[in-house]
């Protein structure tokens, strides 16, 4: 770019920046920069007057360098970018001063030491923007492939979704049959619709749909990430029947299953019925066609029966079948691996593994589906007690939350229950009622004037009478104060959902993260509900957390519409502001490669390459390199270094300076938010925006000892709400190597930590920072030695 | 090996049979109990109060105790120390808790007790008898095995301070199966029983005695639902309970059958073959003779 | 006639008497009555455990009255199955010590016969004496 001709604008900001700083003065000293080649002042630079004054000075002076000292980047960062391109200009030779959030509001009744402060941010600004040089934003094409796992009601919702609006979507279910649990349930809450009726016309219609690819069976074996473009490897187990060509295909004869000797339990019905070693897994299973379970079929133990082979009158068994794996690329991915019911044996004060009349929730479900047939497969006797909470809300198995539908399921099942057998005595014993949806309370109500009666108190265990096999369970009605110690002919436990092992598998295949209850962490509770920290995954229904088939509809329909806003794009912009390598410093010591938290560096003859379609930008790995070869677009070490030179130059010997370098989601935010209320905090402080504390290294903190600073706050978000939720560890590291450099000089390393803000912790910071100003007060002054010494 | 182990007050008195047995089984292991020089009781129950030291100055000073035991070659490891009696253990291993989380309390407690040579400083283990055996290893108890127990049925009773709370229990609180395990593994067969864990009414056996006959009523019940022959447990207080109290029992309730209430080392020595006096049958209230004349040693 | 509380600083100032004792959060009860469901003890005591609980966070000294606290032989099952990890047993010694420490004792062994005694283990005996009396 030649010459470089920087050019610096300061904005009065109506006077909200001009009221307190002496904006003359800032610009007399600016001036006296001889590498600055234009200083204006405008009274509203963000204006349409300002932004023209900026482009005409720009042109005219052939400048090829901006700083615009006016309010926080977060309110017209966009709108100057938007200016620089209109002067014809990168919008990465742009630096942004914070005159007003950090300094005018901030420190409204100090003028003229704010005014001195001023220009050392501006100075700062002029510093960094001379390093700075020019970024092209960097597209990725691409096209319209969707995987989705797991084929449960979120799945094929999601699926059909995407399908209908003509992507290609890949439906992957580890099942035999697609439907998942809500195909398991007997009818929905709270409007008692048969839950196979709702779902069965959907799963046809998933099999059905030219764009639907189903793969039944099957699990995800490996995917090879790159944000927007997956490769994905699928592994089909054999169902031992020939796929269906031409006429050879099977008829659905029953004959084989007559003949087969083996029986099992049925697992889709929750055990409580047989099924043969070869099957269908459901009245309803799509795609409906029998499997052959290689875990008890004879042929498979020992190869002593092929009865099913030699009676089938089309030929259609083949017993040498092996799995098969598929391989295809998606563009995008939406996780609907769903939930399992808690196992009954974290709770063995109920006894399901020793009592034949405790049965879990699901079971359930399919023992009230079958009731009315005579004489019902399960019979269940004439008094029956729910316990709610079994595996929920419990911190002894470390499961504290509420798994949601628990209470609903149990009113429903109870309410079916009376309604077919209106003698049954049956009892729900709870310890809070959630019936908080739509029409909850009122079928909660409807389930009173059944007469199930509620007794509010949870049970604290079961035993069995040996003689009748009924189960006594103990517990308190806490209402009556009384101690309940009754015989129960069943007793059913309202089992928790959690987190399945399908789910853990992805997570680890895909790098997504978990929130504290173990189920799926979304991008941003309010505003990103079924975003990943992974982009191009979406996650939807009870993968994400416990809820009830309307809310996973809707959470699906949800991510099927993020994934086509994604891919309706085409293409995506990587933002240049990403890790990179000086390849002529690198010495190939592989340390970044293990610090990089996504597998976005690699070796590439003998250097270390970053990935940029992976890079997120976190800086992790700067920190980590021992020779300054990693590096950061538009906050290279350069620039850090010379920022920091810019804000210390003026300091006076016997002046303070805290430098908070402030990460750019919450903590630069914090201080932000205390300018717009006008919150006042040491003036001593000076605020330098990072992309994160990561990118924080040892040599830099060290550095602004060196050059003048007392005290060093590297400030970042809580992990549980970072998009970098590593770096404080970073940054601690960095810190403890920083601290024992000082201490080698006498210096109290205690001067430098790490903090954590939410973008709400204006008070915190002006505790800490005014603290801080304080403390530093109280420590023996740095000498010039000691700082040129370090 | 040389473990030094704690014996306490019931086990020099009327739980003498437990001691008596424990030491023959060990030996038969090869593992040698080596006696705490100059202990004192325990205490028996802790205080669970946070202002409450004083009641943590006895387990504390026989924790300092252990000082010299392998320097003077007393004994092998001088950093755990070997339980038998279930309260002991509770006691001990909570004071371990209360210290080893609170580094200020130690002091206090250490400061106290000043004129003792040596400072507790919070790294001695206690270990269970039934912890060291499960260590030692069950299949290879069974090798030491040299009368048959087949056939006798018998109802592990773990009571509360072996396995409760959780921070110094030897086993699941809800389902421990290290009893069972060692039971199995002298050939007898071990009762599942719903009782097991419940309490027995502990030290209101001083003043609720009604109380504690409902309570252990519950429990020789449940075991004698279950077909257990005899019951087996690790603490004295629980052997009080429910072998002492059983006649107070058959006084209320005249078709009571009695139950022998045996230590699980009892079981060992009788499994491992030994002398005859090594079992301490003495203190036994119900007399176990007949049902192992019957069961055992036909 | 049902019985008025009035929530004040007496009530708080007791809450935070028995809390300190024993270093648990009463508050945190969700009064599902786990512990007195479980508890072997129950039939005997005046009020049950979860109510023993729900007077102490409620600052009801009349607690102090009950015979609960003197029932509790800390036996912890409710300890291991509390959902929200309260220690009961704490609390109870904690209403104990209350007591005690004003010397008001549960247990007075001269009033035990002397073959009674004779005949009680000392692992008794202590137990008894140490958590029944001052």
């Amino acid at each position: 770019m030649g010459e470089k001709k920087i050019g610096v604008f300061l904005c009065q900001c109506g006077g909200n920046i001009s009221k307190t700083i002496d904006l003359d003065a800032v610009s007399q000293y600016v001036e006296t920069r001889e590498d600055v080649d234009v200083v204006k002042i405008h009274s509203n630079m963000c204006s349409g007057a300002g932004q023209k004054m900026i482009i005409e000075e720009a042109k005219e002076k052939g400048l090829n360098r901006i700083v615009i000292a006016s309010c926080s980047p977060h309110f017209h960062e966009k709108t100057f970018k938007g200016t620089m391109e209109k002067a014809g200009l990168n919008p990465f030779v742009l630096e942004l001063v914070n005159l007003r959030e950090h300094c005018s509001w901030a420190h409204k009744d100090q003028p003229e030491i704010a005014t001195e402060k001023a220009k050392d941010l501006v100075n700062a600004g002029v510093n960094k923007v001379r390093e700075d040089y020019e970024l092209a934003k960097k597209k990725i094409q691409m096209g319209n492939r969707v995987l989705v796992i797991g084929g449960g009601i979120a799945g094929i919702q999601a699926a059909l979704d995407l399908a209908d609006t003509g992507n290609q979507v890949y439906l992957v279910e580890k099942e035999p049959t697609i439907g998942g649990k809500m195909a398991i349930l007997t009818k929905t809450f709270p409007t008692e619709d048969c839950s196979a009726c709702i779902i069965s016309p959907k799963m046809a219609a998933a099999q059905d749909h030219p764009n639907i690819t189903l793969l039944t069976n099957s699990e995800i074996v490996r995917t090879v990430g790159h944000r927007l473009l997956f490769d994905i490897t699928v592994e089909k187990k054999p169902r031992y029947i020939k796929p269906e060509i031409d006429m050879d295909q099977c008829l659905i004869c029953e004959q084989c299953v007559q003949e087969c000797p083996v029986s099992a339990p049925n697992k889709w019905e929750q055990g409580i019925m047989q099924r043969k070693a070869i099957y269908i897994p459901a009245a309803l299973a799509i795609p409906f066609n029998y499997l052959i379970d290689d875990t008890v079929c004879l042929h498979f133990k020992d190869g002593s029966c092929n009865k099913c082979e030699t009676v089938c009158p089309q030929q259609v068994i083949d017993f040498s079948q092996k799995p098969e794996r598929i391989q295809f690329i998606v563009d995008s991915i939406i996780v609907a691996t769903g939930y399992d019911s808690v196992e009954p044996s974290e709770k063995p004060m109920f006894g399901y593994d020793k009592f034949q009349n405790v049965v879990t929730g699901l079971e359930m479900e399919r023992i009230v589906d079958h009731i009315t047939e005579n004489p019902p497969p399960r019979p269940v006797g004439k008094r029956i007690a729910f316990i709610q909470c079994v595996g929920s809300r419990d911190e002894q198995i470390g499961r504290e939350y509420c798994s949601r539908v628990c209470c609903m399921y149990s009113v429903k099942l109870a309410s079916l229950l009376k309604q077919a057998k209106p003698d049954k005595d049956i009892y729900i014993f709870y310890t809070d009622l959630r019936a908080f949806g739509k029409g909850f309370e009122e079928y909660y109500k409807r389930a009173q004037d059944l007469g199930i009666k509620f007794i509010r108190g949870k049970a604290a265990e079961l035993y069995e009478n040996h003689e009748n096999k009924k189960v006594v369970l103990k517990a308190e009605d806490t209402l009556s104060r009384q101690i309940i110690e009754s015989e129960f002919d069943l007793v059913v436990l309202a089992m928790g959902l959690k987190p399945n092992d399908s789910t853990e598998k992805i997570v680890n295949f895909l790098k997504l993260t978990k929130s504290s209850d173990g189920f799926l962490q979304e991008a941003h509770p309010k505003y990103k509900p079924v975003d990943t920290n992974i982009e191009g995954v979406f996650i939807c229904g009870t993968a994400q957390g416990p809820k009830d088939i309307p809310d996973t509809v809707a959470q699906a329909s949800a991510a099927a519409a993020r994934v086509m806003v994604t891919l309706a794009q085409k293409e995506f912009d990587v933002d240049p502001q990403l890790a990179f390598v000086h390849t002529d410093i690198c010495d190939g010591c592989q340390k970044c490669i293990n610090a990089c938290p996504k597998n976005a560096i690699v070796m590439k003859d003998g250097k270390a390459e970053v990935v940029e379609a992976l890079c997120i930008g976190c800086g992790a790995c700067i920190a980590a390199c021992p020779v300054e070869a990693l590096d950061f677009h538009n906050s290279t070490n350069l620039q850090m270094y010379r920022t920091v030179d810019g804000i210390l130059e003026e300091k006076n010997p016997e002046e303070n300076r805290l430098v908070i370098f402030a990460d750019n989601t919450c903590t630069y935010r914090v201080a932000d938010a205390l300018g717009i209320r006008k919150m006042k905090y040491d003036i001593d402080a000076r605020i330098i925006r990072v992309p994160s504390s990561a990118r924080i290294t040892t040599n830099l903190i060290v550095h602004a000892v060196k050059m003048g600073a007392d005290a060093v706050v590297l400030g970042d978000c809580p992990a549980a709400s970072s998009q970098f939720p590593w770096s404080r560890e970073v940054a601690e590291k960095s810190i403890a190597a920083a601290a024992a450099i000082l201490e080698n000089e006498g210096i109290e390393g205690k001067r430098i930590y790490f903090e954590e803000f939410t973008a709400g912790d204006l008070v915190k910071f002006t505790t800490l920072v005014n603290g801080l100003g304080a403390q530093v007060k109280q420590f023996t002054r740095i000498t010039e030695q000691q700082r040129k010494d370090i | 090996m040389k473990i030094p182990y704690f014996p306490g007050c019931s086990l020099k008195t009327y739980a003498s049979g437990f001691e008596k047995s424990a030491i023959a089984a060990g030996k038969a292991l090869d593992i040698e109990l080596v006696e705490l020089p100059r202990w004192n009781c325990c205490g028996v129950v802790s205080s669970l109060t946070k202002d409450d030291l004083m009641h943590h100055l006895a387990p504390v000073r026989n924790l300092m105790r252990l000082s010299d035991m392998k320097t003077s070659g007393l004994a092998d490891e001088d950093k755990r120390l070997l339980v038998l009696c279930s309260m002991c253990m509770n006691t001990f291993k909570r004071t371990n808790l209360k210290v080893r989380e609170n580094s200020e309390d130690l002091a206090t407690l250490n400061d106290f007790m000043y004129l003792e040579e040596a400072k507790y400083d919070g790294s001695v283990d206690i270990v269970h008898f039934l912890e060291l055996l499960k260590e030692y290893g069950f299949d290879k108890i069974s090798e030491s095995v040299n009368t048959s127990l087949a056939g006798l049925k018998v109802a592990p009773y773990y009571g509360c301070m072996l396995i409760r709370p959780k921070e110094v229990g030897i086993d699941d609180a809800e389902e421990p199966t290290i009893f069972e395990n060692l039971i199995s593994s002298l050939g007898a067969e071990p009762v599942s029983w719903h009782a097991k864990n419940q309490c027995c009414g502990s030290y209101l056996t001083v003043n609720k005695q009604d109380t504690v006959i409902k309570l252990t009523r519950r429990i020789l019940d449940n075991a004698q639902q279950e077909k257990a022959d005899v019951i087996v447990t690790s603490c004295p207080l629980c052997a009080f309970n429910l072998d002492s109290r059983q006649a107070l029992l058959q006084e209320t309730n005249p078709g009571f059958e009695p139950i022998p209430v045996l230590y699980f080392t009892q079981l060992m020595a009788i499994a491992f073959g030994l002398d005859a006096a090594t079992y301490g049958f003495e203190k036994n209230k119900v007399d176990p003779m007949p049902l192992l004349n019957k069961k055992v040693f036909i | 006639m049902a019985k008025k509380i009035k929530l004040d600083d007496k009530t708080q100032a007791f809450q935070k008497l028995v809390e300190d004792l024993c270093g648990q959060n009463t508050a945190k009860c969700d009064q599902c009555g786990t512990c007195s469901g479980g508890c072997p003890f129950v039939e005997d005591m005046d009020i049950t455990p979860a109510e023993l609980m729900r007077k102490v966070m409620l600052g009801q000294e009349d607690v102090l009255e009950s015979e609960t606290m003197w029932i509790c032989a800390t036996c912890n099952t409710c300890t291991v199955r509390c959902p929200r990890k309260l220690d009961v047993s704490k609390i109870a010694e904690a209403l104990r010590q209350i007591r005690l420490r004003n010397e008001i004792d549960q247990l007075d062994i001269g009033k035990i016969s002397r073959e009674e005694i004779k005949e009680l283990p000392q692992i008794a005996l202590i137990a008894a004496l140490r958590k029944l009396s001052s």
